[in-house]
Parts: structure tokens; C-alpha cells; sequence
């Protein structure tokens, strides 16, 4: 056991004194940060160049008004069309824009001139087309005489509100759409971190093997103990890793709100209008939010997600140290024999996908039951919380089957590690598990 | 004398060969033993065993008259063949780490280190990384890992491969000096002349069996062919001396080299040579060299 200790903390310490390992924690978040600042300067500034348009109105629809995008300016004249063109063609107005005539009540399409040899913007077409289609609707309602609170009253928002039966847990509307995000984050994070450090480990034995270390270090050590050190040491990495990350992430994207005055409410570039009830509504929608998030089964999710996390990590990674025992220098060897590994792995993160969408859906609790596949639709399904039988299958047979592809794994590598320029076939790897000492 | 190692009837198959098939040795305190054979004879099979890197089918080994367990790679030091370091890490931490994997704690290891890497001039290069170092320097890097938590036995497997002369010697000297001090050398190579010059005793292995084993003096003495090397000056002809007990075989550069048949003395043969007016600056007899002897047992074995 101490020896798997010394080697478990000379993986650790060996990368994470790394300067590529200091390095790639440090960016990532920072390159998320710019990620996202330049996202935010990109959707503020389509809009950059004012452009002149003249309109004109022969039929009192938009009654001398008309506002869309902030860089188009509308100058309203009344004037025919020649005249108009030779405005355009001073060079003082980007387009003409002509209503001829009035709509029918009953009109479903109505069709505006807009006179330009250059065209407009797309978003700046929708935006246009959007405002006038919002004034033909007063201008049809007057002409119905209808009232137009009456007719905003009659859109209602409806929402499902679940209330349980037996349980006396408090479900809201929103408790599923939050469940649902937890669930999906969680789940890609984590076929995300065991396939990273998965890989990780295989590169580290391939490394070993390579520069023939190995020989010395297993004349010293149990291969076991090794390989377990090995699998310990970048599993702690990976937790120092998003340790990190989960602390700057937020404490970057904190101060660049801070430094650089980054409106988050204008990156969702929300509409002019209504702003400020927007906001309120935003403001409450958090607050919402932030009272599911702590109704979550945190003391159940949190730990059981960890566990999940070790035991689907200690499995894959056994697996891929397996394999890297089995290649040499190879490394398109190494890619056709880690397919088997990566498709459980595929598999679980799509079907963790749609168990978001279907928690109880007979494939969510199946897979979530299926060891390789559990590890990660599992964590998905805990925010919905399954009941508790299925957990327990869940984990008993994920600690069964992890135990036996440590040793499956174990075996492989011992007989691998010392193997040279056989070609490593899934029949060889067959073999070396039933090898004796 | 005590054993440090001993083996007895060991067997290890593979699948469809047997690599080693009843092999059986002693490695006594303070000699050095040599595992002779040509490549793929079953040296390093027969290594790893005693390193418990792989383990036996059959037979059983003694360490120190202890059955051979787990505790006991701690008093092996071992230097594969193909040797190998973490490239990335520093001399300093990787030969720590190295020490502490064979039960040293820190503290010793760092002070013991401090005293090899002295004698060995290297101790600035503490802080650099193996890949920084050449190649030669690597193998003294990788020589103090192996003996440095000053194990009963050492394994050398081809220690002086791609050393240059002075670095083969220090090396030499040190592997003179830990046998000086008790410890146990089991010494694995194909290298003849390097055997003849270390080794107490052999056993030659060929095929996973043993061809033959013992003192290399003895060894050389009971396969030696009777022949006699003379220097001499003046005999323009050698045929005045033929017809007398002996076969010339060979008369280059004022010497002759001589077989005598197996009732015949030297000292006849010196009588002869003076009788003819030879005048002789250097009789000597020529024992077969051990790489003779290795090439013609391999043969006949092989054959």
C-alpha cells in the first residue's frame, strides 16, 4: 500500500508541477473568459454603420413612426418616387421604402417596395418587416374597432404545475427543467473528464513501456500496484484540474463583468421595449431558479455523483491502461483497440441525453442499471430522483463489475507491459489474462 | 561458503517453448557470477524470475536460504538491458523516487545519493532533466539506482553495453569494490573477454539449459587443447622440426603455435626446439578462450 502511495503521488506531482499542466489549468478559463467576452462584443455590434432610409408612407399605416434596429434611421416624406430616387441617388438615403396601399382586415400577406441597389441586412430585414407587421396589426385592429388590451388578454401562459401524491417533496414547473440541466451538464462532464484522463493514463503506461522503464520499476513493485498508482495519481489530477477550474471560472467570468463593464443583460440583447419589466422578470426567474437549485437531494447527488465518477473512472482507466500496456510505439494500434472502450462510453453520454429528456424512459433505467453505461446515466437521472432500489443496483453492480475490470485489466497489463513487438490482438489479450505469473 | 542466491530446478515455459528448462545455480557472498549464453538462450527469462517479475513453473529459489518473496526485491538491485528513466524527470527526484520504491525513506535516499553521485562526479547534475544528459551519463545515472539501497545481490544485465572505455572502467572498478564489500554480483552477458576478466564462476546457458558451469580457471583448464605458443629468433625452416610429438599449426612473426600430442611434455618440446638451434623469448600455453569455448559448446548443442 505504500508503494502505491509513493507512485500515486509521483504521478500526481509530476504533472501537475508541470509547466503544460499549470499552464493549460491557468487558460482554459481564461480562454472561456475571452471566449465569451468576444461572443458578447460580436452580438452587441452587429449593428455598427447608421443607415439612412426614407420611407414613404401613402397610406397613415405607421403614423409618421416607425422603430426597429438602432442604426436605421427612418426619414418619413411623402413624396413621389422620382423625386425620392434622386435623394438615393445624392447618396443621402440607403434605400426608399414604399407602403402603397393599405391592407385588407382580412390580408394575411402584405407586401412593402423597399428600392435599393444594395441590400439590406437580414436581421435588419426581419427587424423592419417585424416593426411595420406590429403596426398592420393596430392598424387592423382600429380598423375592427377592436381593443387592444381585450385582445392581449386573450394570450394566455399556460404551465403544467406537478404536485405529488405521496412524496412530500415540493415540485414546481421549474424543477424539471432545472433537473434537467443538472442532469445534462453533469453527465457530459463526466464522460468528458473519463475519456481525458482516461486517455491520460493510457499515454503515461505507453510512455513506460517505451522507455523501458518498466523493467525496473516492476522489479521493484507489484505491476498491480503500479498500475493502480498510476490510475490514482492522474484521477487526482483530474480532481485538482476542476477543482480549479470550478473556482476561476466563476471568479473570472466575476471580474470581467467587473473590469470590462460587460452588460450580461445586453449579450442576451433583449429587446428595447419592456426592458426594465424584463429585467424584473429575469431577476425573479433567477431567484426561481436558485430556490430548485436548493431543493435538490444535494446530500444525494453530490456524494452518489462522486462515487459514480470514481468507480466509471477507475473502471475506464483500467481499461485504457490495459491497452496501453498491449501496444507499443504504436498509436494507430492503440486507437482500433481503444474503440471498445470509447463505444460504452459514447453510448452512456446519448443515452444520459435522452434520459435528461425521459428520466423514466425503460432505456434510462435499464442503462442506468447496465454497468460502463451506469457511471454516467446515473448522475443524470439523480436530480429526478430514482428510487431508491434502482440506485442501489445501480452501484452494486457497477462495484462488481468495476472490481472485475481492474483485475481483468490488471492481468492484461502485467503480461503487456513486458510484451515487445508482438502485435496486440484482442485473441493475444485473450490469452494473457489466463497467463499464470 | 554461504549462498545469496540459489536456484534449483527451475522450469518456465511459455505457451509453445520452454525458456528455461532445470536450471539450477548458486551465487555465493561477495563473488561475481556470470549468466553466459547467446541471445534468446534464457538469461533473461531466468532474470526475471529471480526479480519476481515473472514467476517460476517449477523449481525453487532461495534468497539469503529465505524462499524467495515478496520483501525481497528490496536487497535486489537490478539493471535491465534495455535501461530506461523517466525522460522528463530530474537526476535528483527520479533517483528519490527509484530509492524509495525499494523501501529506502527519503532522507536515506537523499543522503546516500549525495554520496554516489559525488564519487561519481555528477552531483551538479542533480536538478537536470535525463533528457538533458548523453547516454553515458544516463547509464551512470542508471548504475547508482541500482545499487544504491546497497542490495546483498545485484543483476547486471550487459552493464558495460554502449559505455565507453573510461566510463566502463569506473563502472568495473565499482562493481570490484561492492564485491570487496560482500555484496553479490550476478553478471549476465554474451561478451566473453569481459567474463574472463570479472568472473569467478559461469554457467553457460543455451536453449533454457545449462552447458556447463564451474570456476572459469577450471573450466579453461579442462577444455584446453594442449597447445603451446613460442617465441623464438633464428630456423629459417621449419621442416627440421617436424615428426617429434607435436603438430605445428601455425609459424607467423617468429612464433609458432604447437599442439602436443597428449604424451608429450613441455619440457620435451623445449629440449626439441633448443636441440635445433632455436633461441626461445616466449613459451607460454594457450588456454581456449572462453569465447571459444562458448562458440563450440553452443555449436555442438545447437548441432
Amino acid at each position: 500500500m505504500g508503494k502505491i502511495w509513493l507512485i500515486t503521488q509521483r504521478e500526481y506531482l509530476s504533472r501537475v508541477l508541470n509547466k503544460t499542466f499549470i499552464l493549460t489549468t491557468l487558460l482554459t478559463p481564461l480562454g472561456f473568459m475571452i471566449f465569451f467576452i468576444v461572443l458578447g462584443f460580436i452580438m452587441n455590434t452587429g449593428s455598427d454603420k447608421v443607415k439612412n432610409i426614407v420611407v414613404a408612407d401613402r397610406t397613415g399605416i405607421l403614423e409618421g413612426e416607425l422603430k426597429s434596429r438602432d442604426n436605421l434611421v427612418f426619414d418619413f416624406k411623402d413624396l413621389p418616387l422620382n423625386q425620392l430616387f434622386s435623394l438615393y441617388e445624392k447618396g443621402e438615403v440607403v434605400g426608399i421604402l414604399e407602403l402603397s396601399s393599405a391592407p385588407d382586415t382580412m390580408q394575411k400577406k402584405y407586401i412593402v417596395q423597399y428600392y435599393s441597389d444594395d441590400q439590406l441586412g437580414i436581421d435588419e430585414i426581419f427587424s423592419i418587416e417585424k416593426a411595420i407587421g406590429k403596426k398592420v396589426r393596430n392598424f387592423k385592429l382600429k380598423a375592427q374597432k377592436l381593443d387592444e388590451n381585450i385582445i392581449a388578454s386573450l394570450d394566455t401562459e399556460v404551465t403544467i404545475e406537478p404536485k405529488t401524491i405521496k412524496k412530500d417533496k415540493n415540485i414546481t414547473s421549474l424543477t424539471t427543467i432545472v433537473s434537467s440541466v443538472i442532469g445534462g451538464i453533469v453527465g457530459y462532464a463526466l464522460f468528458f473528464i473519463i475519456l481525458l484522463y482516461g486517455s491520460q493514463v493510457m499515454r503515461s503506461v505507453m510512455e513506460e513501456k517505451i522507455n523501458r522503464i518498466i523493467e525496473v520499476l516492476i522489479s521493484s513493485v507489484k505491476p498491480f500496484e503500479l498500475m493502480m498508482g498510476k490510475v490514482m495519481g492522474v484521477g487526482l489530477v483530474g480532481l485538482t484540474q476542476i477543482g480549479i477550474w470550478i473556482i476561476l471560472i466563476p471568479s473570472l467570468f466575476f471580474l470581467g463583468t467587473m473590469i470590462f463593464g460587460i452588460d450580461l443583460n445586453a449579450v442576451q440583447s433583449l429587446p428595447a421595449s419592456g426592458a426594465a419589466e424584463e429585467v424584473l422578470n429575469q431577476q425573479d426567474k433567477i431567484i426561481q431558479i436558485l430556490a430548485e437549485l436548493k431543493g435538490l437531494n444535494w446530500w444525494k447527488i453530490l456524494p452518489l455523483t462522486l462515487i459514480y465518477f470514481f468507480l466509471g473512472y477507475f473502471a475506464y482507466s483500467a481499461l485504457f491502461a490495459a491497452v496501453g500496456s498491449a501496444v507499443g510505439e504504436d498509436i494507430n494500434e492503440a486507437q482500433s483497440l481503444t474503440m471498445p472502450i470509447m463505444l460504452p462510453l459514447i453510448f452512456a453520454v446519448y443515452i444520459g441525453f435522452s434520459a435528461v429528456q425521459a428520466p423514466d424512459s425503460s432505456l434510462a433505467v435499464y442503462a442506468s442499471m447496465t454497468p460502463l453505461l451506469s457511471s454516467i446515466v446515473m448522475p443524470v437521472r439523480l436530480p429526478f430522483d430514482p428510487p431508491f432500489w434502482q440506485i442501489i443496483i445501480s452501484l452494486a453492480s457497477l462495484i462488481i463489475f468495476t472490481i472485475f475490470l481492474v483485475w481483468m485489466a490488471g492481468r492484461i497489463y502485467r503480461v503487456g507491459i513486458l510484451m515487445y513487438g508482438k502485435k496486440a490482438s484482442f485473441k493475444e489479450l485473450g490469452k494473457w489474462l489466463f497467463y499464470k505469473d | 561458503m554461504e549462498s545469496v542466491l540459489s536456484l534449483q530446478g527451475i522450469v518456465k515455459k511459455y505457451h509453445n517453448h520452454v525458456a528455461v528448462n532445470n536450471i539450477s545455480f548458486e551465487v555465493e557472498k561477495g563473488t561475481i557470477f556470470g549468466l553466459l549464453g547467446p541471445n534468446g538462450a534464457g538469461k533473461t527469462s531466468l532474470i526475471r524470475i529471480i526479480t519476481r517479475i515473472t514467476a517460476a513453473d517449477e523449481g525453487t529459489i532461495l534468497i539469503n536460504g529465505e524462499k524467495l518473496h515478496g520483501l525481497h526485491p528490496e536487497k535486489i538491485g537490478y539493471m535491465p538491458e534495455e535501461r530506461g528513466l523517466y525522460k522528463k524527470m530530474k537526476v535528483g527526484e527520479q533517483l528519490i523516487y527509484l530509492a524509495q520504491l525499494k523501501g529506502l525513506p527519503y532522507r536515506e535516499a537523499k543522503q546516500k545519493l549525495t554520496v554516489w553521485m559525488k564519487k561519481f562526479d555528477i552531483l551538479t547534475w542533480w536538478d537536470k532533466k535525463i533528457s538533458d544528459l548523453s547516454k553515458g551519463m544516463q547509464q551512470k545515472v542508471q548504475f547508482i539506482a541500482t545499487v544504491v539501497h546497497e542490495p546483498s545481490l545485484i543483476i547486471l544485465d550487459e552493464p558495460f553495453s554502449g559505455l565507453d572505455p573510461i566510463n566502463a572502467n569506473l563502472i568495473k572498478d565499482e562493481i570490484f569494490a561492492l564485491k570487496e564489500k560482500g555484496t553479490s554480483i550476478l553478471f549476465s552477458t554474451h561478451r566473453m573477454e569481459q567474463v574472463e576478466e570479472i568472473c569467478e564462476k559461469i554457467i553457460l546457458v543455451n536453449n533454457g539449459q545449462k552447458i556447463l558451469d564451474g570456476n572459469v580457471q577450471q573450466i579453461k583448464q579442462s577444455f584446453k587443447e594442449n597447445l603451446f605458443s613460442v617465441k623464438y629468433e633464428g630456423l629459417p625452416d621449419t621442416s627440421s622440426l617436424e615428426g617429434f610429438g607435436y603438430k605445428i599449426i601455425e609459424n607467423k612473426n617468429n612464433t609458432l603455435l604447437l599442439k602436443l600430442d597428449s604424451d608429450t611434455s613441455p619440457n620435451n618440446l623445449l629440449k626439441k626446439l633448443m636441440e635445433n638451434g632455436l633461441e626461445i623469448h616466449h613459451f607460454n600455453e594457450v588456454l581456449p578462450s572462453l569465447n571459444d569455448i562458448f562458440i563450440k559448446q553452443v555449436e555442438q548443442n545447437n548441432g
